[in-house]
């Protein structure tokens, strides 16, 4: 409410739908995370103020969000910054075997989550400004030159070199998916998508010969939800993925309702480790079923038809690729989370966005919207 | 670029529906999911039933009993299972547990505990309950173990690993069921641990076997019962049959010595059939043995009940078959040649049998040679207090014609009066009975046994009594506990 008053007065021309509906996603994250655990409903409850909060002040602040154009690189150097913070000694959190997270005294946040959001406004505005050249190609073989890639790739290099220093496999494939992504969109050139898609196998097949971390999530993968064998290791490393698609299944289609499911064992443990983060997809199938699972996947169909809307209406090339990354990484976030649950595609820990327990994630997410209703009221304005 | 961002909308949506696609493949796939290893779902479902309690044959004394577990996050109340006798029944009984499933009673009656046994009425009074939002009841069972009778046996049997049964021969009713080491059915879903941990006398405590069905030992002279009723069934021989014993006898061409358990000289020339059972001589039996034959011996021991499971509603993997074993199954010879008479007459020979067949043998010698079927459950009763199921008593085996149970009554009467067996005695009440030490050749390794029932006249009650890694006799080991188990049973059924 506090956060539609906001809009209405900031932006009147904004887009209608967009925070109805990350508020509907907010509202069934927090009854889950209620229903699985109350105290920690009520710090996401606080959580959602602040990022409402940090929403507004977004709004109220920022009169025109193409000036971020112009701090681009600076945006940049701080998103990889941000991301390398977890590897400072002192700072650094490691929570299941992942090094994300960073402690300020009480305060512990994931500066990943920001990384993302300043990344893809990087992104927007270099792609704009080579997106002539990127797209002709004016080096030998076609491919553009160094001068014009080098940044791009300087930045984008460091970012994967963080991410992967860091374990953090689930945003590594949702940052490489959304730069390819908008790098697709920006030069309509497949060569970019095919080197890229390349370049993915060729670093997840290093990758898999590197890391047991990641051989063991692809060899869990394969025994557990590809092939059902029972080879799946159900009471170890395969126990998360496993006793997540025992619930799906056992959801049925309506779920076993609300606050009737499986989740919690009497000793009060969840069945599913991370049950409120990582795993939330699964206890929503779980208490809701199936007719749960379509419905939060349309929602986030929603999201993404409105935010692509705005792009498409957009007239500048930056609020379309600003407008695209945003609503992209929303979506491409939400389908790495839930196909990893679902087991369709190898496990990887990233938050639903709007849905899971986390503050940095609902922070994050909210200034997206943010962001993405600041390009469609300037867009409808000029329309109007 | 508006192309391109359309096409982008097309692939993430397709991505989208591959996420409910691959739900959709899960819930297809749910049935086989359900059993498969570590999943909760089926657990749950049996957690959140008000499963029924189990009472001693008292119908007041509580065996297993349900706590509940009330948490907001839940969702529903858990029922989890308390055992306030501890090690006293834990075999028998059994656990329910999430961790490590069921076994013993638990496990076998798991429909009629739950409540989901296959009744027109309790189908659909689950259903109301279910649409009514209720709690699914299950249903109680109240065994025929006897408290009093149970406790007297677990604590003479303490410290040792040994079993203990005990039968209405009348009924087949089981009035003690007894196993040491025991465990506490309590520990096992968290502190499983100290269970494994369980150290004992006898070498492997193994406290989760329950050696009172499942337990296969060596029955040495208990087994000469069988072939002496083999022998007075077949007409050849009578109670005052003449046998001389010159103190071994020759099989294959060797001499087989007499065993040390007799209560007299090594050698006792001529005696009669009876005195040749009450000082157990082997000599004796191994040429009954020789004369009628191995197959005649083991026929009469089908007809004990030997070579099947003894009907007891306890789960099929609990109760082991007794008889000859050959490379660790039960082995019915073919032919005469493939084993010894002699050594089978007086119980060596590969025969393996448990406490819970031996005391069946004693039962039906008392019950005029009808062995009845044993059971465990007296009677199950419905949340609504009505009577579902009470027990029947069936005939399982004839094992031998009166006359021969009336003439192995008064030889085993004998055994008790003036034998090996003199330590079972019950002043003023006739017992009749039969010691058993199977020698392994180590000191301090002899499965010492003891069967018997009592009034002999009017029996109301017959047991027998195992231990392993004993230095003395049955006589001496096992008769007194016998004797235990009986008065205390005798006293609360004169």
């Amino acid at each position: 409410m506090a956060a539609h008053l906001v809009v209405r007065a900031t932006l009147p021309h904004a887009d209608p739908y967009l925070l109805p509906v990350a508020g509907v996603l907010t509202a069934v994250g927090l009854t889950m995370i209620y229903r699985i655990d109350p105290d920690l409903a009520f710090r996401q409850g606080l959580w959602v103020v602040i990022g409402v909060a940090a929403f507004a002040a977004l709004l109220v602040f920022l009169k025109d969000y193409r000036s971020l154009d112009h701090v681009k690189y600076i945006l940049g150097l701080v998103a990889i910054g941000l991301l390398a913070l977890p590897a400072v000694p002192g700072l650094g959190r490691t929570i299941n075997g992942a090094s994300l997270w960073v402690g300020v005294g009480p305060v512990v946040f994931q500066p990943g989550e920001f990384a993302k959001v300043l990344l893809v406004i990087f992104l927007a505005g270099y792609l704009r400004d080579n997106r002539e050249v990127l797209s002709m190609g004016s080096g030998r073989y076609g491919l553009p030159s160094p001068k014009h890639f080098g940044p791009l790739l300087v930045i984008w290099g460091g970012a994967m070199l963080v991410l992967f220093q860091t374990n953090d496999l689930g945003g590594g494939l949702l940052y490489f998916s959304v730069f390819l992504a908008m790098l697709w969109v920006a030069t309509a050139r497949w060569a970019y998508v095919a080197v890229g898609l390349g370049l993915f196998a060729v670093g997840a097949w290093g990758l898999y010969h590197v890391t047991p971390h990641v051989q063991e999530r692809v060899s869990i993968w394969l025994d557990c939800s590809w092939s059902v064998s029972d080879a799946c290791p159900v009471y170890d490393e395969g126990y998360q993925l496993a006793q997540s698609i025992y619930a799906i299944a056992g959801g049925g289609l309506f779920g076993q309702g609300l606050g009737e499911g499986i989740l919690i064992s009497p000793e009060g443990n969840t069945y599913i480790p991370f049950l409120s983060t990582d795993f939330i997809f699964a206890a929503i199938a779980q208490e809701l079923g199936l007719a749960g699972v379509v419905a939060i996947v349309l929602v986030y169909v929603v999201v993404l038809y409105r935010g692509f809307r705005i792009a498409i209406m957009a007239d500048d090339g930056f609020s379309k690729l600003l407008a695209v990354g945003l609503t992209s990484a929303l979506a491409i976030q939400a389908f790495i989370i839930m196909a990893g649950v679902t087991g369709l595609i190898p496990l990887t820990g990233i938050t639903l966005p709007f849905v899971s327990y986390g503050g940095s994630s609902i922070v994050a997410n909210f200034l997206i919207v943010g962001l993405l209703l600041m390009v469609s009221n300037r867009v409808n304005r000029e329309r109007a | 670029m508006n192309a391109q961002i359309r096409r982008l909308f097309f692939v993430l949506v397709t991505l989208f529906v591959a996420v409910i696609g691959m739900a959709t493949w899960w819930l297809w796939k749910a049935p086989e999911l359900e059993a498969r290893r570590g999943n909760p779902a089926v657990l749950v479902k049996q957690l959140t039933i008000d499963r029924g309690k189990i009472f001693a044959a008292d119908g007041k004394t509580v065996f297993a009993r349900n706590r509940t577990v009330k948490k907001k996050n839940l969702g529903r109340t858990w029922y989890l299972r308390v055992y306030p006798q501890h090690e006293l029944v834990a075999h028998p009984v059994g656990y329910s547990t999430i961790e490590r499933s069921r076994t013993g009673l638990e496990k076998s009656l798991n429909d009629y505990l739950t409540g989901s046994n296959a009744n027109l009425d309790t189908i659909l009074n689950n259903t109301l309950d279910k649409l009514k939002g209720l709690t699914q009841k299950g249903n109680d069972v109240v065994t025929t173990l006897d408290f009093p009778a149970q406790k007297v046996a677990m604590s003479q049997l303490a410290g040792k690993c040994g079993a203990a049964v005990a039968i209405e021969p009348e009924t087949g009713r089981t009035l003690v069921l007894a196993s040491t080491p025991s465990y506490d059915p309590n520990l096992v879903e968290e502190h499983f641990n100290q269970i494994v941990r369980t150290k004992a006398t006898c070498g492997n405590a193994s406290p989760l076997l329950d050696r009172a069905t499942q337990g296969l030992f060596v029955p040495g002279s208990i087994f000469k019962v069988v072939t002496a009723a083999a022998a007075l069934d077949s007409g050849r021989y009578t109670p005052s049959s003449r046998f001389n014993d010159p103190g071994y006898c020759i099989e294959y061409g060797k001499r087989v010595s007499n065993f040390a358990d007799q209560s007299g000289p090594e050698v006792f020339g001529n005696v009669d059939f009876t005195e040749a059972l009450e000082h157990s001589i082997n000599a004796v039996f191994c040429n009954i043995g020789k004369a009628l034959g191995p197959l005649a011996v083991l026929d009469q021991a089908k007809r004990f009940g030997f070579y099947e499971e003894p009907p007891i509603e306890l789960p099929s993997e609990e109760v082991a078959i007794s008889g000859l074993y050959r490379k660790g199954r039960p082995f019915i010879p073919k032919d005469p040649n493939q084993v010894d008479p002699g050594r089978l007459a007086f119980g060596q020979e590969r025969m393996l049998v448990t406490p819970l067949q031996m005391a069946l043998v004693a039962a039906g010698i008392a019950n005029d040679g009808v062995v009845m079927e044993p059971t465990l459950v007296d009677r199950i009763i419905s949340p609504d207090g009505d009577t579902i199921l009470s027990g029947q008593h069936e005939e399982w085996k004839t094992a031998v014609k009166p006359r021969t149970a009336a003439e192995l009554t008064a030889m085993m009467t004998a055994v008790v009066e003036a034998g090996t067996g003199t330590a079972a005695q019950i002043p003023g009440v006739p017992v009749a009975g039969k010691t058993g030490t199977a020698e392994t050749g180590v000191v301090g390794k002899n499965q010492t046994w003891f069967i018997a029932f009592a009034p002999a006249d009017n029996p109301k009650v017959a047991v027998a009594v195992t231990l392993s890694a004993q230095t003395g006799t049955g006589g001496t080991t096992a008769a007194p506990i016998a004797k235990a188990i009986m008065e205390a049973i005798l006293r609360r059924n004169p």
